[in-house]
């Protein structure tokens, strides 16, 4: 039963959700924290942290999350299988669409002008990753105080390396988690 | 493992494809935290810059029906991805090269996760990788917008810098921009060239 809630639970989290994972963390709680009471407001909070230190998408992290604290790994399972299951569903269809008529004056006009916006808000995105790498969670201020400088040298650091010798980006970036532990551990 | 070269996906090079799929997309989701815009510069520069199997625009145009559909955006996206280089199996391959990770990473997670979030060391990785991860999506940045400054195409760069405007500084919700460039784009359409869009 708990399988079936969690699966069912998720879908609609998937089904609604529009705008990326920040967008779906209202309904996330909504559906966790006031209809089923899975998590306490506080367990939420810790979902929240979770979700954000760890890599992978935060609808997933989350599913995965609620899933084992309600049903050990087979909850995992069903949960993240249900926020999954909906929008590959609907983005096959789209995609069907999207293939079919590509070549159409009017698709392709659309499409001319979603693109900058698409460059618009993986800037934005990236601005906002930026901030919080360097200035942690109380964002940017003026304050050197705030500015983590191990971080800043790693970045620095991480760009000149990717631009001139064009090193495979999943590389740098495991050197650059090796390097903020070992750095750490040796100050 | 040697990489294919521009447009040379042969048929009975399938099974490698797949693998090269599924090991891109799993990388990618295993080490990039956040939204879907931080993972999809890096899936971006994968799959169009070293990998050479789609071009910028088809790409671009892929984030944004990804976008514009319901979900997990790094799914839709990969989804779209796998599909457009190796058909339903393809997308298939990505889809599960997307999710295993973070199903995989956060079960491990959730059953000791006062410890882990309690732990420097741990903490000092993360903040690490997060910087690694701010580079690449840098250089990502810098290209794409590049490349629309270049295109000179005066309402590109007006729709680019008011979308920029509206989601960092206004926090204008990301569908009402995405409807807003739909509309655009009709009329350019219909009014500009005196084309219908039938």
């Amino acid at each position: 039963m708990d399988l079936l809630m969690l699966f069912w639970s998720f879908f609609q989290i998937g089904l609604f959700s529009i705008g990326g994972g920040y967008a779906a963390l209202p309904l996330i709680k909504n559906q966790i924290v006031d209809i089923n009471g899975w998590l306490s407001l506080d367990g939420f909070a810790d979902l929240v942290t979770i979700t954000e230190m760890t890599p992978g998408p935060i609808i997933i992290n989350s599913a995965t999350f609620v899933g084992m604290q309600v049903a050990g790994f087979p909850g995992a399972l069903a949960s993240t299988l249900g926020c999954v299951t909906s929008p590959c569903i609907i983005v096959s269809i789209i995609a069907y669409f999207y293939f079919k008529y590509k070549e159409l004056p009017v698709v392709k006009s659309v499409l001319a002008m979603l693109r900058p916006a698409v460059v618009a808000l993986i800037t934005s995105a990236g601005i906002s990753i930026i901030v919080l790498a360097i200035w942690g969670e109380h964002g940017f201020s003026l304050n050197t105080g705030n500015i983590n400088f191990i971080s800043v040298v790693l970045y620095a650091a991480a760009v000149f390396v990717i631009r001139k010798f064009k090193l495979n980006h999943i590389l740098v970036i495991i050197c650059c988690g090796v390097i903020g532990g070992v750095v750490h551990a040796f100050s | 493992m040697k990489k294919p070269h521009k447009g040379m996906i042969c048929l009975d090079r399938k099974s490698k494809l797949y693998l090269t799929l599924f090991t891109s997309t799993f990388y990618i989701s295993a080490v990039t935290f956040g939204s879907g815009y931080v993972i999809i510069p890096i899936m971006k520069k994968r799959f169009v810059d070293e990998l050479n199997w789609i071009d910028e625009d088809e790409m671009l145009n892929l984030i944004a029906v990804a976008q514009s559909s319901p979900g997990v955006m790094t799914v839709n996206a990969s989804l779209l991805i796998g599909y457009r280089i190796a058909g339903r199996f393809g997308a298939f391959v990505t889809v599960l090269g997307s999710v295993l990770p973070p199903l995989v990473t956060i079960s491990i997670v959730s059953m000791f996760y006062d410890a882990f979030c309690d732990n420097a060391v741990v903490r000092a990785v993360l903040m690490g990788m997060q910087a690694g991860v701010s580079a690449v999506i840098s250089d990502v940045v810098f290209k794409l917008a590049a490349n629309v400054v270049k295109e000179k195409q005066a309402l590109s760069l007006f729709v680019m810098i008011g979308a920029f405007i509206a989601t960092f500084y206004i926090k204008i919700n990301v569908v009402l921009i995405i409807m807003f460039c739909i509309i655009l784009g009709v009329l350019k359409s219909l009014f500009v060239k005196g084309e219908s869009g039938n």
